[in-house]
């Protein structure tokens, strides 16, 4: 009996979980640095738009009509870049091209980003009261999650877009139009999980322990499913981003002179055979961030996935 | 292993080595999963290679047969009547795959394709080595193949699917399978521990008939002495890799060498000669009701189904009281309604009719306040301590749930408590910041009890707590929960499959099966001599850890009739 019992009673072995082996999985990963590192820089864009466009003393406002030609084309290489205007400036305006990229970070990801929240937020609710609760009211959210899924929600938001008052503030209400309309998914990942958490065992103790339900949702339902909540969120930011684009783009989104690089995208399809470079920025950044918010998911389930980070 | 050289020698295993590597760069060369091990199989024999998880037992077979992921490093050598295998091309260890070796697995359930027939899986087994045989020539085959082991109803069981048969008859059909090519050995990776013991004693039954029949050579893994006494020729204990004994059974049993060996032996709970002849039960002694920790009253439980018909019984009729203090076994096999009462009992499954009192109040008409009172003073622990503890909380917080459920101690009080009860359960007060995964399954199962005593619970249901436990630490755990019974004083409501384990533990114990308790009584009594046949049955059916004595109670078995377990749903 000896050996074994020296053999159970070791040490157990040193802490290697949690927040910071999430970090250095992520680390060891290049493409997640890669990814991180661009939505940092874009957040951080959007945050300090207006001490970064200070630098050059420019903003997405003013017009400038000295740097265009007379068939209203920006005077000089690559739609007019210079020292002042790195990323050129607008033609038929001469507005500065880099700051309504970078002002409309600050659009794209506010919407896209509380979009996230608002579709999280409600997805969650519903889908882990649903899935543990179940019954009739299981029955009903399910029921309005396939009626959601059926929605043809562009062309509905397209026709709200049209409809709503023009002094409503225009962002945060596409943000909860977009939110309002993105939470089904998760609703239906959340309860299905939650289905599947509320046989195991830990969940039977909790309720033979005297638990009330709200006590074993949040205290034994929602850290389980938090991983798969977080992963799919930064997955669906970029779908958000993009929705506000594609409304901006249709011409039923932010309001000019607000910044928006939908728009700004919608309006440069119309020059790119003269002025290519007025499309080429807002749509790298576009395309820049979506595709690092992806990546970033990607990573972070895989590092989250316990079974690929243990080994 | 020097007293096989009367056999012909088929399968040789020699100074073989598996390495897995890691990811881990840092971790320096990886320990060896297993590390020089010989042995040598002969024809008609079996050889049990024996050890507890992580032994490296599984790791051999998989070797034998060249199913180990990339990742692993084999060296050594493997011989199949003198044809080393470890260097062999991928078709030829195809064609020695199902050929040459079979294989039966652990878990018969999921080790067919669930989406189609038995009778097709098996000839496609045979089809899969003999291209050319006509169809009707493998139609006949497949139902000569399952007509041999045992199957009463061939036809029926080729056509049927794997979900509509029952552990047993997929566990035969995969015998037939894996012995549908004549391979000249068996390597059987557990192959009864899915199974009740009833189902248990036919497959062993069969297994050896086959040795005795066709010559084939087995190789038998299992962490079960009482398998291992019953089936096996020769044994070779592993532990961590590495063989620490080799012997002809007779010998590893009676004079085993190693001290490892003599603790493993020691571990296995026993139970005692097996009498057949009744006796004369003991009037039961009356207890009244304050010393009653526990009673149920003509339970009937049913799931499914509505109102107050309809659905499936899975308790009917079951009466027992449990006295304070004292340990209640219930002893049943897979599907008796054991563990469905378990949890009816801590209010988690509503009651169709009759009557449970905990601590003197009736679940049936508990009110929402009452029912939480009686969960104060209820302890559960589960099966499988990986499951039972939430694996995104530390153990700290873990073991004090019920104290934040029922106390209003705060944080730094449950903290003093938590390391209180770690130290109860003889846990290392480090555990207190872990999580369960860091933990091993005996660590953990210890969380279980320390959170299922937190408050001082009058009753305890042990719902099969050492069944996914290795044998040497299933006997610490249950040392563990005799010491805290002595020092709690709760009563202790015990459901376990192993006849052994409850006879250690239990002072009254009720046999289920099928929803109904068949017998009940003192646990010496009902385990010794019992009255009911199917509590004999259950009980000769159990293979006791000695070869001698298993043998003898292998003859008592047959004897009983044994009526065909596959028959049995």
């Amino acid at each position: 009996m000896t050996a074994t019992t020296a053999r159970e009673d070791v040490a157990v072995p040193a802490r290697k979980t949690g927040f910071r082996t999430l970090v250095g999985n992520l680390a060891r990963d290049p493409w997640a640095v890669a990814a991180a590192t661009t939505i940092v820089v874009f957040v951080l864009a959007a945050i300090l738009a207006d001490a970064i466009t200070a630098i050059t003393g420019v903003d997405p406002y003013t017009y400038n009509q000295h740097l265009l030609d007379g068939r209203g084309q920006p005077i000089g290489w690559g739609g007019g870049i210079s020292a002042t205007h790195w990323f050129g400036v607008e033609p038929l305006t001469g507005r500065d091209l880099f700051a309504i990229v970078v002002y409309g970070a600050r659009t794209s990801l506010f919407i896209g980003i509380s979009a996230t929240l608002l579709a999280v937020l409600i997805g969650t609710v519903v889908g882990i009261t649903s899935g543990y609760f179940g019954g009739w009211y299981d029955r009903i959210t399910s029921r309005a999650v396939d009626v959601m899924f059926g929605f043809p929600t562009l062309v509905f938001l397209i026709a709200l877009m049209a409809i709503i008052p023009a002094d409503l503030p225009r962002p945060p209400f596409i943000a909860l139009v977009i939110g309002v309309f993105g939470w089904p998914g998760i609703s239906r990942i959340v309860r299905g999980q939650t289905l599947a958490l509320r046989e195991r065992n830990f969940v039977v103790a909790s309720k033979a322990m005297g638990a009330r339900s709200w006590r074993i949702v949040l205290g034994q339902v929602l850290p389980n499913v938090g991983a798969t909540i977080v992963v799919v969120a930064s997955v669906i930011i970029p779908g958000m981003i993009a929705a506000e684009a594609a409304l901006s783009f249709l011409g039923v989104g932010v309001t000019p002179p607000t910044p928006s690089w939908g728009r700004t995208i919608g309006e440069a399809i119309l020059w790119v055979r003269t002025s290519p470079m007025y499309l080429i920025f807002p749509g790298a950044a576009l395309f820049l961030i979506t595709l690092a918010f992806n990546v970033f998911g990607d990573s972070l389930r895989d590092a989250l996935d316990p079974r690929t980070a243990r080994r | 292993m020097r007293d096989e050289g009367r056999a012909e020698t088929v399968l040789t295993v020699s100074r073989l080595r598996i390495a897995f590597a890691t990811q881990n760069a840092s971790a320096g060369p990886p320990a060896p999963a297993v590390d020089d091990v010989s042995f040598a199989l002969g024809r008609g024999r079996v050889l049990a290679l024996v050890g507890e998880s992580g032994s490296g037992k599984s790791a051999t077979a998989m070797s034998i047969l060249g199913l180990l992921p990339p990742s692993a490093e084999v060296s050594g050598s493997v011989r199949l009547e003198e044809e080393e295998l470890l260097t062999a091309s991928a078709a030829r260890w195809r064609r020695v795959r199902g050929g040459r070796i079979g294989t039966i697995f652990q878990e018969p359930m999921s080790a067919f394709t669930p989406a189609y027939r038995i009778g097709w899986q098996i000839a496609e087994a045979i089809r899969a080595h003999h291209p050319r045989m006509s169809r009707a020539d493998v139609r006949a085959r497949t139902r000569e193949l399952l007509g041999s082991v045992g199957l009463r109803d061939p036809d029926r069981v080729g056509r049927s699917f794997p979900h509509e048969l029952s552990g047993g008859q997929l566990q035969r059909a995969m015998i037939a399978m894996a012995i549908s090519c004549e391979p000249v050995a068996l390597i059987a990776d557990e192959p009864t521990t899915a199974l009740d013991v009833t189902v248990q004693a036919g497959i062993l039954e069969l297994l050896r008939s086959l040795r005795a029949t066709r010559g084939t050579a087995i190789l038998l893994i299992t962490h079960d002495m009482g398998v291992v006494a019953d089936l096996a020729d020769d044994v070779v204990v592993m532990r961590q890799g590495a063989v620490v004994e080799t012997g002809p059974v007779d010998r590893i049993f009676a004079a085993p060498e190693a001290d490892y060996t003599r603790e493993l032996l020691a571990s296995v709970p026993r139970l005692s000669t097996l009498r057949t002849a009744p006796v004369v039960p003991r009037a039961e002694a009356v207890v009244d009701a304050d010393g009653l920790a526990a009673e149920v009253r003509d339970a009937v439980i049913a799931y499914g189904g509505r109102g107050l018909r309809g659905g499936v019984t899975a308790v009917s009729g079951v009466s027992f009281r449990i006295p304070r203090g004292r340990t209640f076994g219930l002893v049943g096999e897979s599907g008796s309604g054991k563990s469905t009462l378990g949890r009816a009992f801590a209010g988690l499954l509503p009651l169709r009719a009759g009557t449970i009192e905990v601590d003197g109040i009736d679940l049936a008409t508990a009110s929402g306040s009452s029912m939480r009172a009686m969960r104060r003073s209820l302890g559960y622990v589960f099966q499988d301590p990986a499951s039972s503890i939430n694996p995104r909380s530390l153990v700290g917080d873990a073991i004090t749930e019920p104290l934040r459920l029922h106390t209003r101690q705060s944080a730094g009080e449950r903290r003093a408590r938590a390391a209180e009860l770690l130290d109860a359960v003889r846990l290392p007060a480090a555990t207190i910041d872990r999580f369960p995964h860091e933990l091993s399954g005996g660590q953990r199962q210890r969380v279980a009890i320390a959170r299922a005593i937190a408050l001082r619970p009058t009753l305890l249901i042990a719902d099969e707590p050492t069944s996914a436990l290795d044998v040497s630490v299933q006997a610490r755990v249950l040392e563990l929960l005799a010491e805290l019974q002595r020092e709690l004083g709760f009563a202790c409501l015990f459901i376990s499959h192993d006849l052994a384990v409850v006879k250690e533990l239990a002072d009254e114990v009720a046999v289920m099966r099928l929803g109904e308790i068949v017998e009940q009584g003192a646990s010496e009594t009902v385990l010794s001599a019992p009255e009911h046949d199917y509590t004999r049955r259950l009980l000769a059916a159990a293979p006791v850890a000695d070869p001698a004595a298993q043998h003898e109670r292998r003859r008592q078995w047959l004897a009983l009739g044994a009526e065909a377990p596959e028959t049995a749903a």
